[in-house]
């Protein structure tokens, strides 16, 4: 079985804050959930499948159902870290395929930024757990690790990076609800304190409040709806972990969801017009790129230098709502917002100073958990209606 | 030093009780032969439950490193910056700890190093922790 066509995106929603003290998680989901539904054209009663990931409190799908008021024939809690959301697009997909849902909603909320933000107590149980944080490590020390081997291997430098948070700035300033909108050169990446070497602070995504929704619906169902749709063409999932003590620190999961994604969708990286790359670190992007096929492993510095990612004219249009760099990455999860705008680009709804002209496919791609631990990686190939 | 202490399980109480005597210990599979990391009841290679616990060398070398200015926990802001690296023990796996006993800009991917016992936890077990050879 294949999902190609089988399920199209009707409806996408981006929160527009990115600190909101005044909610509850639930209650950012809710509204999340009322933005892509209103956005689709359709009413929460349409709803027939729910997905949600970590970022869900209580009893996961179970409490959100309650809580929104959903009468559900198929649920979905699958968890892999920020990536979980193109999961949920993809296993949305399958459902729908296999006749178990129609209208497939899939949420994200959180409030990290005002809120604090702590991993679960699984984590204190995960059989790793002894092994790793007495040392004093934490999520950026595990990406600058990454980046400490890719520079040893490649000879990729600190500028190379920087480069691709100054494409990222060069998107933010368009978007008005970004949480960094000024744009940043090279030299100010650069001259940013270092948090652990050799990433610096600009290497680091925001840390922001907030969420975002995505339904996606059977092909009668959006036959009947007004709005554009944008079609599931493939998708590639491929957890990845420390392979008993032999961990590979310069390549992701991409490098096999990647490939499954492309071949599903009958399509190469050469074809795709736009990406939306996880951006949790610069590092994350670099990688992901080269495995997922856009550039010869290793060489990733180069294809991100002279302005290789930024739209509309790049070698590459990334990340053009800013990204997790710039933008927003809401509640430590950049899976949502990847989506959402590879949407964006599809429907020619992005800003016009970052549209990619003629945007017939596009990418989306996320890396869960850590690039020195294990990670999800997911790989959306999406295309315009009409293809 | 004040570290945020590894919790001892039934699986993991060998390992770390050695630490006490400064032995550095790994499992090995006795049917494939490979050495298991971390601590676990099957090998992840062949599901033998047949796993043994030997002396590492505790020599390896830098497999990555990085610095940390900005401390991954409370109990370790004075510390910074510290380095953190994945070590290849000359057995193969790779482990997570500290390089010590030299400047951070010194530590290199590919420096040889051995295992230290500098850091002692307040319960007499100690955190393995490497250093420069020589």
């Amino acid at each position: 079985m294949t999902i190609r066509g089988a399920a199209l995106i009707a409806g996408v929603y981006e929160h527009p804050r990115r600190e909101i003290p005044d909610r509850t998680i639930p209650q950012i989901h809710a509204e999340v959930a009322l933005g892509a539904l209103a956005d689709a054209g359709l009413a929460l009663a349409d709803v027939d499948g729910y997905f949600c990931a970590g970022d869900a409190p209580g009893f996961g799908p179970l409490s959100m159902a309650e809580y929104l008021g959903l009468h559900l024939s198929h649920v979905d809690s699958t968890e892999t870290g920020g990536s979980s959301y193109l999961v949920h697009v993809a296993h949305a997909a399958q459902a729908i395929a296999a006749g178990k849902c129609r209208v497939a909603l899939i949420t994200l909320a959180g409030n990290p930024r005002s809120g604090g933000w702590e991993r679960g107590a699984g984590f204190s149980k995960a059989p790793e757990a002894g092994f790793e944080t007495p040392w004093g490590a934490t999520i950026y020390a595990g990406y600058a690790l990454a980046a400490t081997r890719h520079m040893h291997e490649f000879g990729t430098t600190s500028a190379q990076l920087a480069e691709i948070k100054v494409a990222a700035s060069v998107h933010a300033q368009h978007n008005r609800h970004a949480f960094l909108r000024d744009l940043v050169t090279v030299e100010q990446v650069l001259d940013s304190p270092l948090v652990a070497d050799p990433l610096h602070r600009l290497d680091c995504c925001v840390i922001t409040d907030g969420g975002g929704a995505i339904v996606v619906v059977a092909p009668e169902v959006a036959r009947d709806l007004d709005r554009t749709c944008v079609k599931v063409l493939g998708a590639g999932e491929a957890p990845k972990h420390t392979n008993n003590g032999r961990i590979d620190l310069t390549h992701t999961g991409a490098l096999w969801s990647g490939p499954r994604a492309f071949e599903e969708a009958g399509v190469t990286p050469a074809d795709i017009d736009y990406a939306s790359i996880y951006d949790s670190f610069t590092i994350t992007v670099l990688v992901s790129i080269e495995d997922l096929g856009f550039c010869e492993k290793g060489k990733g510095g180069q294809f991100v230098a002279e302005g290789g990612l930024q739209a509309p004219y790049g070698r590459l249009p990334f990340n053009t709502d800013g990204g997790g760099l710039c933008n927003n990455h809401p509640a430590n999860r950049g899976g949502m917002t990847k989506v959402v705008e590879a949407v964006r680009q599809l429907r020619g709804e992005a800003h016009p100073a970052v549209q990619v002209a003629d945007c017939e496919l596009a990418l989306a791609h996320g890396t869960g958990g850590s690039l020195a631990t294990r990670m999800g990686s997911a790989t959306l190939v999406l295309g315009r209606e009409d293809t | 030093m004040p570290r945020l202490e590894p919790s001892s399980t039934p699986l993991s109480e060998p390992f770390w009780e050695a630490t006490r005597s400064k032995q550095l210990l790994v499992q090995r599979c006795d049917e494939c032969q490979a050495v298991v990391w971390y601590p676990r009841d099957r090998c992840p290679s062949c599901l033998g439950d047949q796993l043994r616990w030997i002396e590492a060398s505790g020599r390896g070398e830098v497999h990555t490193f990085n610095v940390m200015r900005k401390p991954g926990n409370p109990m370790m802001a004075d510390l910074t910056p510290y380095v953190i690296a994945l070590v290849e023990l000359e057995e193969g796996h790779r482990m997570a700890t500290n390089v010590v006993g030299c400047e951070p800009e010194e530590v290199h991917c590919g420096m040889a190093v051995e295992v230290a016992w500098d850091v002692e936890l307040t319960d007499g077990r100690r955190l393995p922790v490497f250093r420069p050879v020589g």
